[in-house]
């Protein structure tokens, strides 16, 4: 089989193997370097991450699926994920998901059809005293209302 | 300005300064960086444990349980190596003081976990954070790398004889990482599934071997212990058994959300909401408080007097968890957001074991068909009836905190469930 994972990737998890007793404990950071590379974890991702941990795609897959970080299919070129638990949703964060629902036409789940775009309702992301707050891709946005969204989305080349 | 703003703060005035990490060059010149850690290296390990049990810490994650008392649970002799784990998850809504320290004072942090393994006797240390934090994993990563370049981090720290490496594990997003086993499970590369106790972290922990699991902010009150005494920051609590300050995180209808740091015990809701955070959004009426997170029975505007720590909420059936105050204004739907609540331990819940991962979905059902106005008149029993079937029935308290939120919204808002209900909508649109 030949490798789909990068260098790059062998090279970090290599500088991470000497900090934990076994290499199973390098899953999740295994995962999150792959979907850094690849923006999701295909089926030849997560088979060759349980070959270099030592356990089974299966195994790796059990795992994977356990966390909602881990995209187990593609996503758009920018993830929004808005959260929408208690102090955004005090905050309207119903009518920014909305709006965006209507704006892409659009399910949270799904992703627009030039692949742009994908939607997420988010749980809450730990920024409650500047709710509402979103995430796009790795990035915080905070004290959201729809001007606010409308201006960052035209920011997204 | 309320008394309680002019006390001591340890923490607040650091975060307030600009929007970014305070470098090493900071805390030690602005901090009395790093000195704790020569001092409490130069103590034997259980005065330390004993400094810090005479400061009254206790658990700021939510249990509130005493810091010094937990560390002393840790073998001294163990085949296997221990470990010093933190909690950094801040996964439990309306949570978001961690995030701050992390992001202002990492340094804090660090030097409060490297004298916690010189306490129990570890060389290893993880930081286990939340996916969603990459912004913070990574100002932790720098200030990790400077603490090694200055050897107080590596082989032999400061001459000490003692070794400590610390690493920054990243969770993925599930809520239930926050809760100690599921924690150490997902940082062995497993589901973040709960683990059945005993044994408790302290026996077999991570990796089978003793471990200590604490909050970001527990963890960074150690250096300000060792420096100016257990006793000294004991005093800084207005309440018995609750030493030091509180960083208390303030969201939802309040004219100014954010994190605020007082004295343990030093006020009341009411005076945090009026007086602290200037009263409810377009000066509305007050219709409900959450004062832990969202795993904390609800209040009513009645109930506001009481001081907020651990023990006088536990006296009137709520908590004190994460500190995380929850305001909501008159016009907000009490059954819309208990929903929201429900529909969030529904999600979370890791489906072990069946009380939870079968009630929470069907209390969720529930209250969606009560919000949409097809609630019929014997839900409000069935939902209190289901509740008590998950309460204190589940490997871990995931089963009770969303029980709890539940049956405390359907009895003291009955009369809104019923509106509901009766009118087959919600009167509140």
């Amino acid at each position: 089989m030949s490798k789909v994972l990068s260098q790059k990737f062998y090279d970090e998890m290599k500088k991470l193997e000497p900090r934990y007793p076994n290499k199973v404990a390098l899953l999740l950071p295994a995962l999150h370097q792959a979907q850094e590379e690849s923006g999701w974890l295909p089926p030849e991702v997560l088979e060759e991450i349980g070959a270099y941990v030592g356990i089974h795609p299966a195994q790796v897959r059990e795992v994977a699926s356990f966390y909602t970080m881990y995209n187990l299919k593609p996503v758009g070129k920018y993830h929004l994920k808005v959260c929408t638990n208690v102090a955004c949703c005090l905050r309207g964060s119903d009518e920014i998901v909305e709006h965006l629902e209507k704006k892409w036409d659009i399910a949270c789940g799904e992703t627009t059809s030039d692949r742009k775009f994908t939607l997420m309702e988010e749980e809450c992301l730990g920024a409650c005293g500047t709710a509402p707050a979103m995430m796009v891709n790795d990035d915080y946005y905070e004290n959201l209302d729809i001007p606010a969204i409308e201006k960052i989305i035209a920011g997204l080349a | 300005m309320h008394p309680a703003l002019q006390a001591e703060t340890l923490y607040i005035q650091h975060f307030r300064k600009k929007d970014e990490a305070r470098p090493l060059s900071y805390y030690l010149e602005q901090m009395q960086g790093y000195t704790a850690l020569g001092k409490a290296l130069k103590m034997a390990p259980d005065a330390v444990i004993d400094e810090v049990k005479k400061s009254n810490l206790r658990g700021r994650g939510g249990a509130g349980f005493p810091t010094g008392m937990k560390w002393g649970f840790i073998p001294k002799q163990s085949p296997k190596p221990k470990y010093v784990v933190c909690n950094a998850d801040e996964s439990e809504p309306g949570t978001f003081k961690d995030r701050d320290i992390m992001r202002y004072t990492p340094h804090l942090l660090i030097e409060g976990m490297i004298i916690a393994g010189h306490a129990i006797g570890s060389k290893i240390g993880y930081i286990y954070i939340r996916g969603e934090y990459t912004r913070e994993a990574k100002l932790l990563d720098q200030a990790i790398a400077e603490a090694y370049s200055k050897g107080y981090l590596g082989k032999n720290i400061l001459g000490s004889g003692h070794d400590f490496d610390l690493t920054v594990h990243r969770g993925a997003g599930a809520y239930i990482c926050g809760e100690e086993t599921a924690l150490l499970n997902s940082l062995e590369g497993k589901r973040g599934e709960p683990r059945v106790k005993p044994p408790f972290p302290a026996q077999a922990g991570a990796f089978s071997g003793p471990t200590v699991v604490n909050n970001v902010e527990t963890l960074a009150n150690v250096p300000f212990i060792v420096n100016r005494g257990g006793e000294w920051f004991s005093s800084l609590g207005k309440v018995e058994r609750s030493g030091g300050t509180r960083l208390i995180s303030v969201s939802g209808h309040v004219k100014k959300p954010g994190v605020y740091e007082l004295p343990a015990g030093a006020v009341t809701i009411r005076e945090l909401i009026y007086d602290i955070c200037g009263g409810i959004t377009d000066d509305k009426k007050l219709k409900a408080v959450i004062p832990g997170g969202s795993s904390a029975p609800v209040l009513t505007p009645d109930e506001i007097d009481v001081v907020y720590d651990i023990e006088p909420l536990m006296k009137i059936g709520t908590m004190m968890g994460s500190a995380a105050l929850m305001v909501v204004s008159e016009d907000y739907c009490a059954v819309k957001l208990i929903k929201r609540i429900t529909k969030f331990y529904a999600h979370e819940s890791c489906g072990q074991c069946t009380p939870c991962r079968e009630g929470c979905k069907w209390m969720e059902d529930i209250l969606h068909r009560i919000e949409d106005g097809h609630g019929r008149e014997q839900d409000l029993a069935l939902l209190l009836d289901i509740a008590d079937n998950i309460n204190g029935k589940t490997l871990c308290a995931l089963g009770d905190a969303a029980a709890g939120p539940v049956s405390s919204f359907v009895r003291k808002f009955k009369g809104e469930f019923e509106a509901h209900i009766r009118g087959k909508k919600c009167p509140n649109v």
